[in-house]
């Protein structure tokens, strides 16, 4: 047995053997890394504790360096660490600190050891034992251990007592009730004249601030004393850190600090204190404009510094202090500019977003010129960091700073021909988001997107096909504004389109539905007017000029009365749909019927003239270019290529051969076609509006909808539906069940029936790839009246009514609460209420709750009695203590201060709620306590407070109004510190 | 507080890695990496501050030095000064200049489960001596004892 030890320890490969043969690389690292951990599996097993813990320590240098699992040898590593000796219980140490974690079982078996070595008389276990337990201490070991960690609080070592300090701040993270044995001594320390005792207490005493610095504001006078004592640059950095997080707090307490701190500005060498001590004052002490003003004198000697650190670190400051003094970033705004070209990319990084924090309504359109000019030569990571930036500060708060949408749509147009530009998604996202919010902007806006249409060199670049999507749709969706409808067909229908992913050829197609309605709609339209001139002659052919005159004639008339016909269009709203249901199924029984005049033409007609030859021509086109994709394998692509394909099919022969036809047959045919362009125009000029996520919740579900139902039964569904609506339209003569039949039997005339639902489903296809208006899928299961869904067009009369989502009316919608000294009218931009990106509470977690509490009462006077322990909070405490508030009569007034926040709005409600117990658990200690209180006070080192009922009063105070009440938090502070 | 200390080569191999708070074994890998990935696209002669906050969360931020064929890499949140933490660095070179033994020893003694304890480089060489003097004494008894026993039983 020991002759095989002596065997192995002699042959074992120890720890600098394996560094060697990693190093070498004789063999792939991964081979020789697995063969090593086979090994050590082997020899981790030994009896044998020298060769055992050379495995181990082979094995933690593998799992430190090369991610090496080391689990397996948890138990081994707990044997190693209770050797006697120190060189092994070193290694076995430094594979538990190393490894372990919550949820390592064993874990469990070392709080004994750990409790030995705490105890040793050898410092240096003492030391390994505390390492330890900051690493990986968890709430068990934390809780055990807290009697250690308080003796050697006053250890006489130096370095027992900076170790033993320091290990606090894990055992108070873990096991709050910690605190009510070891702040005290805690405290004492920051008396301490060993600097480096000092410096770890202080350190402590930054990281407990940082998490919940109103706590530790009746800490304030011991902080200051060391802020005007001190001569040690590394605690006065983090004196400085404590007191930006207290002052915000305490505005007297930033009054007293500011003096201090700017006299270790203009006296400090070093750099390190000198830009803590401005980041200070820039963060916390922004409203003393002397000490702001001496701040950015020094951050211009950053900023004026070779060296890129000081540099940089200039920067940061100023962008701190940019929402609060802007005129420091603008008086340094030369030096921020060129900045942008330094070869540093941190400082181009903070630069460019210093020039963004300047963007304001009049500069923006000055500082995006800048910009693009340097994206244009920049490689392409800041390249896309610019135009990101730039996207991103135009859009806040829903567009804020544009009061020119014309100009930011051609930016937009810009910035996508900026050849390393990869924001397609976000700046697809703002086309379609502007077109739809600014309706001011359309015409502009699709005059840029026709430019990026019809440019074949942007469909070769995937990072743009995005953006081409929102181009083709906004195209589609406001052809009106189209200068020239059929350049844009062209454009639609060009061959490189086939290099666009399916989902966004589909939105191609869907456009040229769109545009080819739009087009032959307009061309009816003229001939009407031809017709209604020459009243008797249904003219086939007609003088190109008749047109050209008509058009102009019309167009004025059509913007003449835009306002009007489009507000009728609104109130008329959901009976169009109704009609074109009614028109339809008329049709499809051959009953011709004289269909009901449509409150909607079109907005405006296009300049062109719609001549029966261009008409023809677009047709050509269309079946062209279409007629392979409706054999494509995408559905989505195959099933609108036939709807247009049908469309065509139908309309075509009627429109453009009237030769073939009879006088008689003509008018019919023409009347039918037209009532069916006329269909299809009103079905797509159907507006479109964004749509709050929340929308979808705030709509009940019709009573007679049934979600839930099995989709088998879809007719009896349909039936259900459909039984109000056909109540509420008079002009069908055939039952619509039938029509509904028809439709379902016949292709084509589905393809007739289908547009309402089409556009409706094009939206929705496009939220749903976009992901922007996407609706929460989730509907509230309350029924109470018959309102449609929320895209339903039948309920955005109602919508309207209820202020909620102006999805339509531009002329109503709340103009945006914007400063009236305006140059230009800024468009009305529309706002939804689901904007507004609500700020989620900062929910401070459970643990850092219950500490800061723990600690308050600590601070408060309330020490010494251990009460809650974790497993016996919150709710058991105020269960139990409900008993004893009626006997603590004497406390009454704290209990009465807490009632009012039981009134408040939720968020407040739990946070005072919360305290309320723990000033409950409080009144209980607070009764065996009187004691100990008064000997605090006999300390007298901070608290004036004498009486009980004075103390509970603030107390009161404080917990009541935890988050944000700074007023009534002050008695906190004593007076001389004032 | 100190999140994490590196040290690793111009490769990216690493020679030492420390995190103070748990991470997973392939956590660490990875961690180590997207720094070097970071660090080798820079420049000697700019900045030495990093933003870390895609490799390590929020707040975060990354100090470097490169010596050598050496990166030593701090990562910290906002409770400490970044241009302290590159005097730190130095301090930690320093005292690796004086005396290269144990690299974990030295940096326990400078940074205490993420808390910066000992900033004196004379302080932390004191310390580490002693440690390896107690270490090798007990190391040797161990050694001897064992051999003699198992002269003995043979």
């Amino acid at each position: 047995m020991a002759g095989t030890s002596i065997m192995e320890t002699l042959f074992q490969r120890d720890l600098d053997d394996l560094i060697k043969g990693i190093r070498q690389q004789q063999i792939k690292e991964s081979l020789f890394i697995s063969k090593a951990i086979e090994e050590i599996r082997r020899e981790i097993k030994s009896t044998d504790l020298p060769t055992k813990s050379a495995a181990l320590r082979k094995l933690s240098y593998l799992s430190s360096l090369h991610g090496a699992d080391m689990s397996f040898a948890a138990f081994h590593a707990v044997e190693v660490m209770s050797s006697p000796q120190f060189f092994y219980k070193k290694i076995g140490y430094h594979a538990v600190t190393q490894s372990f974690n919550d949820d390592t079982p064993v874990i469990l078996l070392i709080t004994n050891q750990l409790r030995k070595d705490l105890n040793s008389s050898n410092q240096f276990e003492v030391s390994l034992a505390l390492e330890c337990l900051s690493r990986i201490g968890n709430v068990d070991l934390a809780r055990d251990l807290t009697p250690e960690v308080f003796t050697l609080l006053s250890s006489s070592k130096v370095f027992i007592k900076k170790k033993a300090i320091a290990v606090v701040l894990r055992v108070f993270e873990k096991y709050p009730d910690a605190v009510r044995v070891c702040f005290k001594r805690l405290v004492e320390n920051l008396e301490s004249s060993e600097p480096v005792i000092l410096s770890a207490v202080v350190g402590v005493f930054c990281e407990l601030c940082l998490k919940d610095p109103r706590s530790y504001l009746p800490l304030a006078p011991e902080f200051y004393k060391i802020l005007v004592d001190s001569k040690n640059n590394w605690l006065l950095i983090k004196v400085l850190k404590i007191f930006a997080k207290l002052a915000t707090l305490e505005p007297r307490l930033a009054k007293r600090v500011v003096e201090p701190i700017c006299e270790f500005m203009r006296r400090t060498e070093a750099k390190s204190l000198l830009f803590e001590c401005i980041r200070t004052v820039l963060s916390s002490l922004s409203e003393y404009e002397s000490a702001v003003k001496l701040a950015v004198v020094k951050v211009r000697e950053f900023l004026v510094d070779d060296d890129p650190n000081l540099k940089y670190l200039g920067l940061q400051a100023l962008s701190i202090i940019a929402p609060k003094h802007l005129w420091a970033v603008l008086e340094n705004k030369d030096f921020v500019i060129k900045s942008l070209s330094d070869g540093d990319y941190n400082i181009k990084l903070e630069s460019l977003r210093l020039l963004m924090s300047m963007v304001s309504e009049s500069n923006v359109a000055e500082i995006s010129r800048v910009l693009i000019n340097y994206a244009l030569k920049s490689d392409p990571e800041f390249c896309n960091q610019i135009l990101g930036s730039i996207l991103s500060t135009c859009c806040r708060n829903l567009y804020e700073v544009i009061v020119d949408f014309d100009w930011y749509a051609s930016l937009l147009g810009e910035m996508v021909r900026i050849p390393h530009c990869q924001k397609g998604e976000e700046i697809e996202h703002q086309i379609i988001d502007i077109a739809m919010r600014v309706k001011d902007v359309r015409p502009a806006l699709v005059h840029v997107c026709r430019n990026l249409l019809i440019d074949p060199a942007l469909l070769g670049n995937p990072f743009l096909h995005r953006i081409l999507s929102a181009a083709a749709w906004v195209s589609g969706e406001y052809v009106e504004f189209s200068r020239n409808p059929f350049e844009l067909m062209e454009a639609l229908l060009q061959p490189r389109t086939n290099l666009l992913l399916p989902s966004i050829r589909a939105v191609y197609v869907q456009s040229v539905f769109k545009v080819l309605i739009f087009c032959v709609h307009s061309y009816l339209l003229h001939k009407e007017n031809i017709s209604s001139v020459n009243t008797d002659n249904l003219a086939s052919e007609v003088p190109e000029s008749v047109f050209a005159r008509m058009s102009c004639e019309n167009s004025d008339l059509a913007t003449s009365e835009a306002p009007a016909s489009s507000e009728q269009h609104d109130s008329f709203n959901p009976r169009n749909i109704n009609q074109s249901f009614g028109d339809l199924s008329i049709e499809n029984g051959g009953d011709a019927t004289v269909s009901n005049s449509q409150a909607s033409t079109s907005a405006s007609l296009g300049r062109n003239s719609f001549t029966q030859e261009s008409i023809v021509n677009l047709f050509n086109i269309v079946e062209l270019a279409l007629g392979p994709l409706s054999r494509s394998h995408d559905v989505e692509i195959q099933e609108r290529a036939r709807n247009v394909l049908g469309f065509t099919d139908l309309i075509k022969q009627e429109i453009l051969n009237p030769v073939v036809q009879g006088e008689e047959n003509l008018a019919r045919a023409e009347t039918e076609a037209s009532r069916v362009v006329k269909l299809m125009c009103d079905a797509f000029s159907e507006e479109l509006g964004p749509v709050s996520t929340s929308a979808q919740d705030r709509v009940p579900v019709p009573d007679g909808l049934l979600l839930k139902e099995n989709l088998a039964d879809l007719e009896t569904i349909c039936g259900d539906i459909q039984l109000p609506l056909s109540s509420s339209f008079s002009l069908s003569s055939t039952p619509l069940g039938e029509a509904v039949d028809i439709s379902r039997t016949n292709l084509q005339s589905k393809d007739e029936t289908e547009p309402s639902h089409e556009s409706t489903s094009l939206l929705a296809e496009h939220r749903k790839r976009h992901g922007l208006y996407y609706l929460a899928s989730e509907k509230s299961e309350v029924a109470s009246n018959d309102y449609p869904p929320a895209n339903d067009p039948m309920s955005q009369d109602k919508l309207n009514d209820d202020a909620e989502d102006l999805l339509k009316l531009t002329e109503q919608s709340l103009a945006p609460k914007k400063k009236p000294n305006q140059a230009k009218p800024r468009p009305v931009v529309l706002k939804l209420d689901g904007d507004e990106i609500s700020v989620a509470a900062k929910k401070p977690e459970l643990k850092d709750d219950l500490l800061s509490g723990v600690v308050q009462d600590v601070l408060l006077g309330n020490d010494g009695v251990p009460s809650s322990s974790r497993s016996n909070r919150s709710e058991n405490l105020s269960g139990k203590s409900k008993g004893k508030e009626k006997l603590n009569t004497d406390l009454s007034l704290e209990t009465k201060e807490n009632v009012p926040g039981e009134k408040m709005p939720d968020h407040v409600n739990t946070s005072s709620r919360r305290s309320k117990h723990r000033s409950h658990g409080k009144e209980r200690r607070q009764k065996g306590q009187g004691k100990d209180g008064e000997e605090k006070e006999d300390n007298g080192q901070k608290k004036k407070r004498k009486s009980n009922h004075h103390r509970g009063k603030h107390k009161a105070h404080q917990r009541a109004d935890e988050p944000s009440n700074v007023v009534a938090q002050t008695p906190v502070i004593p007076d001389f510190l004032l | 507080m100190i999140k994490s200390v590196m040290v690793m080569n111009t490769q990216g191999k690493p020679r030492l890695a420390k995190f103070y708070d748990f991470q997973p074994v392939e956590k660490q890998q990875e961690l180590i990496r997207s720094v070097f990935g970071v660090l080798c696209g820079r420049a000697d002669n700019v900045s030495n501050f990093v933003e870390a906050d895609s490799i390590f969360g929020p707040g975060t931020r990354l100090v470097y030095k490169h010596f050598a064929t050496l990166y030593f890499v701090f990562i910290f949140d906002s409770s400490e000064n970044e241009l302290a933490m590159l005097d730190l660095i130095q301090v930690f070179v320093e005292t690796l200049d004086k005396c290269f033994k144990n690299l974990h020893t030295i940096l326990d003694e400078i940074i205490f489960g993420g808390q910066v304890l000992e900033t004196s480089s004379i302080e932390v060489i004191k310390a580490v001596e002693e440690i390896s003097k107690l270490e090798s004494a007990s190391n040797a008894i161990a050694l001897v004892s064992k051999s003699v026993s198992g002269w003995r039983s043979r």
